[in-house]
């Protein structure tokens, strides 16, 4: 799951957590314009298919690149 | 003038029988049967237990409609001043029951009580019902029925009982404006300084409990993997069609994403009450990301997404819910042969 709020989700018991954004922009940022925010959220969908793909046994975050990086 | 009492029994409690007979439709018999005569004592000289409705657990579930109708003419028929049902200690089905029987008395106006071990899922059926705690067996029977018949003569007198905590029964989930001695400030002081010195405190505000879910293995090959989407932040179609209300939602709903390599602002909107959605009403796609999600598919680094999403609205929903509206979703998911689900939690 992709949260903003990645403490709560993981108390509550997500075990597969991606750090998203804001609550109001989970997967993005229309900060960075059109390209730096689709390739931002492309990162954020790829770090979600990651994740998938990773063995976990307990609730588990997995960081995104910095907006900065991620948009690059 | 004695209190004129209605019990309702399943068919174990009543005699009858075991699962084999739990398709029994329900039947009303004069008089107390089983632990209604124990009901009865209880209730000694100012009581009479003066009809008994019995109906067999899976009959009651399976044929809801017309056990409830059931329930509510026997209850126009008998006239009870009380209405006792259970208890029905852990048994699932007889606890639903109990605060179906529970429900319809309120709804005719007649106090009604019953007796649930906490963990009973009639709590989730009727929160307001009147219930005592009982254990998880009948061996705690006789507690059971005792603390029923000390809070059943409460409501039938037509007095409203004091808090749960005081009275003893199972918090019904309302908060009503009272005085306490202290002022908040204190008690919480209070209860912070008895935290930490490792003494027992009673909090005032219990947060439900979540459940530990098994974490589902990773995904072997994501590359041929059917991905399905999911969101608790109300992304609809314009116009909200199902009207996902904006906060407190028991459902979720399903739409179509067949045609779509996108989500744009024309044809979705965000309805979600619990946060600024403005954003989200510009450029859906920052909550629910198909047009990632589809550049991946074509590029072929996902299998192929499911042609539809799942989404509610996650503010201010009871946990129960959200327990049911999961696994649900889950359900719609495996059936459509989804494989990895991508949530995104607003």
């Amino acid at each position: 799951m992709v949260s903003a709020l990645p403490p709560i989700a993981l108390q509550a018991g997500g075990n597969r957590v991606v750090k998203g954004v804001k609550i109001e922009h989970v997967c993005g940022d229309p900060s960075l314009g059109p390209t730096g925010d689709a390739a931002l959220r492309r990162h954020i969908v790829e770090r979600c298919l990651e994740a998938l793909a990773t063995p976990v046994t307990t609730p588990t975050l997995f960081e995104v690149a910095s907006t900065e990086e991620a948009a690059r | 003038m004695t209190l004129r009492v209605a019990h309702y029994l399943n068919q174990f409690f009543a005699g009858i029988g075991g699962e084999e007979v739990a398709d029994r439709p329900p039947q009303s018999h004069e008089g107390p049967i089983g632990p209604g005569n124990l009901l009865a004592s209880l209730l000694g000289p100012d009581g009479t237990v003066v009809s008994t409705l019995v109906c067999g657990d899976a009959f009651f579930n399976e044929t809801a409609e017309e056990a409830h109708a059931a329930v509510a003419d026997w209850l126009r028929d008998t006239g009870p001043e009380l209405v006792v049902a259970g208890p029905a200690f852990a048994a699932g089905r007889y606890g639903v029951a109990c605060a179906h029987v529970c429900r319809i008395a309120d709804e005719l106006g007649i106090p009604a009580v019953t007796a649930l071990h906490p963990e009973n899922p009639g709590r989730l059926t009727y929160p307001k019902a009147y219930a005592v705690p009982a254990g998880r067996t009948a061996a705690s029977m006789k507690d059971a029925l005792e603390a029923i018949v000390q809070l059943g003569r409460l409501l039938a007198a037509g007095d409203a009982p004091g808090p749960a905590e005081v009275e003893g029964y199972l918090p019904r989930g309302i908060r009503r404006p009272g005085h306490r001695a202290k002022p908040g400030a204190e008690r919480a002081v209070e209860m912070l300084v008895a935290k930490l010195r490792g003494e027992p405190f009673l909090t005032e505000i219990p947060i439900d409990a979540y459940d530990a879910v098994a974490p589902a293995p990773p995904v072997a090959d994501v590359s041929r993997v059917t991905l399905g989407l999911v969101t608790t932040g109300a992304i609809v179609p314009m116009g909200n069609p199902d009207r996902l209300k904006r906060a407190s939602e028991t459902r979720w709903s399903t739409y179509p994403l067949a045609s779509r390599d996108e989500l744009t602002a024309d044809d979705y909107e965000c309805v979600h009450g619990g946060f600024f959605n403005m954003i989200a009403c510009e450029n859906p796609n920052f909550v629910l990301p198909l047009d990632a999600v589809r550049a991946l598919e074509r590029e072929g680094a996902i299998g192929r997404l499911a042609d539809f999403y799942c989404c509610t609205s996650g503010n201010d929903q009871r946990l129960a819910d959200c327990a049911r509206n999961g696994r649900e979703i889950a359900s719609a998911l495996e059936e459509a042969g989804v494989e990895a689900a991508l949530l995104v939690a607003t």
